[in-house]
């Protein structure tokens, strides 16, 4: 018998979507049961009175969730949110009910022992309810109390051997694609160089010195399949220099029909025989492709690698050899001051492993002790850059100016000269110039 | 309940501590066809929505079974996913960026055996507990938020939402028909916790009511020039403020006209909540995507200025989303991802089609990228 009375709540168990709400019912019922016999270091029944005051929200159409209180583990300022419901005598189970991130591992790929032993460890000092994953990337624990933290990270810590992923003021906890482990589209080892990044910026990671949020997100090639681009303060995004390697065997093949086109990813419906020169030669940005007497030809230096022919004929078509990534900066939602994507600061950086990403991180250091003298108190990047210029960002990272850095060159030219710049200076004396020029 | 401990000792929190160990290394949670086959991948293919191969330059081929998921789930759900993970795969499992998981095996002849028992599971209140799906020219799950679930801004729900939507494109979910892949997201404020604004349909909650102001507690639970700060248009001033029994409060003033309702000085200040039955709802927009190929990456527009929460199920603004994309389907061209789809026919006739209202709200009024949006040229369509 459920503790509330969810008839809302109860309408979205339907239909063939997984029902979160079935999913905290049979929780709440767990629980209840308690057939483990677990010793509950929170509420029982904090499943159900979770129910209960999602249902109040359906009923009244506005959250039941007060800010969060300032909580955390001895030494971190990250890594937990904490949670307080704002009808604790009707919902006590959730009265408070702080979130925990933990850091995901890079490719979130997991073992089930380790699944297991989390939610063992979740289920005695905290909900059971979880989000795989939150949206920065983290695994989320939703729900537990405030004598619970330190338990719960002393038990995270030297049973698994595993931290806390961030929050506030700090170095978000980096998020990647699975990179080079699954697809032969990634053009570098995302989940090495997440991993390297997130254990060399441990300290910027757990303990808030910026002046806002900062986000790093690793995408293996320009098809962004984590968003990086959109949401990220540094977003490295795989590329290459050289040429696409073709295997000419193979495009026939995509021709003759052979092998199906996209990877497979067309076969709801009928979209008529393959046709080259239509579907890829035509629909190439660049213009760089021509098919001709039955044979590919690739402009590679007019490539600007959008991924399209690649994506079309992966059996054909091959990223380059001479792999990097590309750098944008400045990507955010829309508060305050409207979205902004990641601008272009560094076309091509070498990704190596052998040199522990020294070449990357020169440029992430060098951005964060502009961003961290220059930024005002909870400005992005990309705020900072809207506000004193992209140039003085390259500027900044000791990066000459390419016309890679713009779409097009300014359409004013409100330039400002520095002084160095201009023959002479500006220092100028006014009685030699009234010496030619009369009042 | 009596307290467990687990060893920490609050009156020496140093003592033993470990600290700064970051994620687990990711090579430990590889299964053995991953690990061997790193970076020496030739291409893949889709063999049927939701069920993927990728082929190895050594020979070796890995199969993905993916299946979504409501990205709120129990310990018993996991450990329900580990159960067929282990029995099928080896132990070994993962979850995508868009709260799908995958399954892998590295044998054709583990596919259905896998795929049988995965679409065997369901919930009690008999929706699947892993569909199958979320591959190539369809609709994959929807990237979100908390929503009323756990959090103290939002305007909607999230997990409601995307319930009701899934529930109705999961046809989608488990095809391929679509011009292009279709990717959806929810953020339930614009503090857009998920990238939302660069998908081909995003949905958004979002506050139409200027913040209520609680003078009494005001200064005592905010710092007023912090909460001053924070409005990007100036619409908050400090201001003294007569409480009924005459004390007199120093508190803040709020220019409604000015408010564009974004929440930021409640996420400064408490005193200061947005939240309102009437006021919150959706707003929908459309034609954003991240991926680079064609076409550049392109932010989402707004579509639809309002539609109230209509709970549990979202009615219209489901309706509006599925028609959406029933003309998007109908009309975009083999590869044609949304937003190049409106590109190409002219956003004049994406409303005519869409036979969606074009008012006011959707005419950018806010900063300098607003003149970016308005058309400078006499081509247009009638």
């Amino acid at each position: 018998m459920a503790k509330h009375e969810t008839p809302l709540l109860d309408q979205l168990e339907s239909g063939p979507w997984p029902s979160f709400v079935s999913d905290l019912k049979w929780e709440a019922e767990v629980r209840a049961k308690n057939e483990k016999g677990i010793d509950y270091q929170i509420p029982v029944d904090v499943c159900d009175d979770l129910l209960g005051l999602l249902e109040l929200s359906y009923k009244h159409g506005r959250t039941h969730w007060k800010h969060g209180g300032i909580v955390g583990v001895f030494g971190y300022g990250g890594g937990i949110i904490g949670r307080y419901c704002d009808q604790p005598d009707a919902f006590p189970g959730v009265a408070a009910f702080h979130t925990v991130r933990v850091a995901q591992p890079s490719g979130k790929y997991y073992t089930t022992k380790f699944l297991t032993q989390l939610m063992d460890l979740w289920d005695l000092r905290g909900s059971g309810l979880t989000n795989m994953h939150g949206s920065t990337g983290d695994i989320i624990l939703l729900g537990t109390t405030t004598p619970q933290l330190e338990e719960f990270f002393y038990e995270l810590t030297h049973e698994m051997g595993q931290d806390l992923g961030g929050s506030g003021s700090n170095l978000r906890t980096p998020a990647d694609c699975l990179g080079t482990s699954r697809c032969e589209f990634a053009c570098y080892d995302t989940n090495d160089l997440c991993y390297n990044l997130t254990m060399e910026y441990q300290d910027e990671l757990h303990r808030p010195a910026f002046p806002y949020k900062f986000k790093f997100k690793f995408d293996g090639c320009p098809n962004g399949c984590v968003a990086s681009i959109a949401r990220s303060d540094i977003s490295f995004i795989g590329t290459w220099k050289d040429a696409i390697q073709v295997d000419a065997a193979e495009v026939q093949a995509y021709v003759d029909g052979q092998t199906p086109s996209n990877g497979g990813a067309h076969s709801g419906r009928d979209w008529g025989p393959f046709d080259i020169v239509k579907e890829v030669v035509d629909l190439c940005p660049s213009e760089c492709m021509k098919y001709e007497g039955g044979k590919l030809s690739i402009d590679d230096r007019e490539c600007v690698r959008c991924m399209h022919c690649i994506n079309t004929m992966p059996k054909a078509l091959h990223i380059g050899k001479e792999t990097g990534c590309s750098m944008l900066v400045g990507a955010k939602a829309p508060i305050v001051d409207g979205a902004q994507m990641g601008s272009l600061l560094v076309p091509f950086v070498e990704v190596n492993k052998e040199d522990d990403y020294q070449a990357i991180k020169d440029v992430i250091e060098l951005i964060w002790d502009y961003w961290m003298e220059e930024g005002k108190n909870r400005e992005r990047l990309g705020e900072l850059m809207l506000r004193q210029g992209f140039k003085t960002l390259i500027e900044k990272c000791e990066l000459d100016p390419v016309p890679q850095n713009v779409q097009h060159p300014r359409t004013n030219p409100y330039i400002f000269w520095k002084e160095e710049e201009v023959e002479g200076g500006w220092d100028r004396d006014i009685n030699e110039y009234r010496k030619h020029h009369n009042r | 309940m009596a307290f467990v401990s687990s060893g920490y000792n609050p009156d020496k929190p140093m003592e033993n501590r470990v600290t700064d160990i970051g994620p687990i290394k990711y090579d430990n949670f590889y299964p053995p066809v991953i690990a061997k086959n790193k970076g020496q991948w030739k291409y893949h293919e889709i063999l049927e929505p939701g069920v993927l191969v990728h082929v190895a330059a050594s020979g070796d081929k890995v199969y993905t079974v993916r299946v979504g998921a409501a990205r709120l789930m129990s310990s018993s759900l996991i450990r329900e996913a580990c159960e067929i993970a282990d029995k099928h795969c080896d132990g070994y499992l993962r979850f995508t960026t868009r709260n799908n998981i995958e399954f892998m095996v590295d044998d054709e002849a583990k596919v259905k055996p896998l795929k049988d028992e995965l679409s065997s599971r369901k919930f009690t209140g008999g929706s699947f507990k892993f569909p199958i799906g979320g591959t190539g020219a369809g609709i994959s799950n929807i990237v979100h938020t908390q929503g009323w679930i756990h959090c103290h801004t939002p305007a909607s729900d999230a997990s409601g939402t995307v319930k009701a939507t899934m529930d109705e494109v999961f046809a989608d979910f488990q095809d391929h028909r679509m011009p292009a892949k279709l990717r959806i997201s929810m953020a339930c404020c614009l503090n857009m916790c998920g990238a939302v604004h660069c998908s081909d349909i995003a949905i958004l909650g979002y506050h139409r009511k200027p913040p209520l102001l609680d003078h009494e507690y005001l200064d005592k639970m905010c710092e007023v020039p912090l909460a001053v700060a924070s409005c990007p248009t100036a619409a908050i001033k400090p201001a003294k403020h007569e409480l009924p029994d005459g004390t007199k409060v120093n508190s803040v003033a709020v220019k409604n006209e000015k408010c564009m309702f974004c929440g930021n000085c409640y996420t400064m200040c408490p005193s200061m909540p947005l939240s309102d039955t009437e006021g919150d709802g959706i707003v929908l927009m459309a034609g954003g995507k991240v991926s680079n190929r064609i076409s550049a990456p392109k932010f989402s527009k707004v579509v639809v200025g309002f539609i109230p929460n209509e709970v549990p199920r979202w009615p219209s603004m489901v309706d509006a989303i599925k028609n959406m994309i029933e003309k998007y389907s109908e009309g975009a061209r083999k590869y044609e991802r949304f937003g190049d789809w409106t590109d190409r026919i002219g956003w004049e006739r994406f409303f005519d089609i869409c036979e969606l209202p074009f008012t006011h709200h959707l005419v950018d009024d806010f900063r300098d990228q607003a003149y970016n949006t308005w058309r400078q040229s006499t081509q247009f369509k009638f």
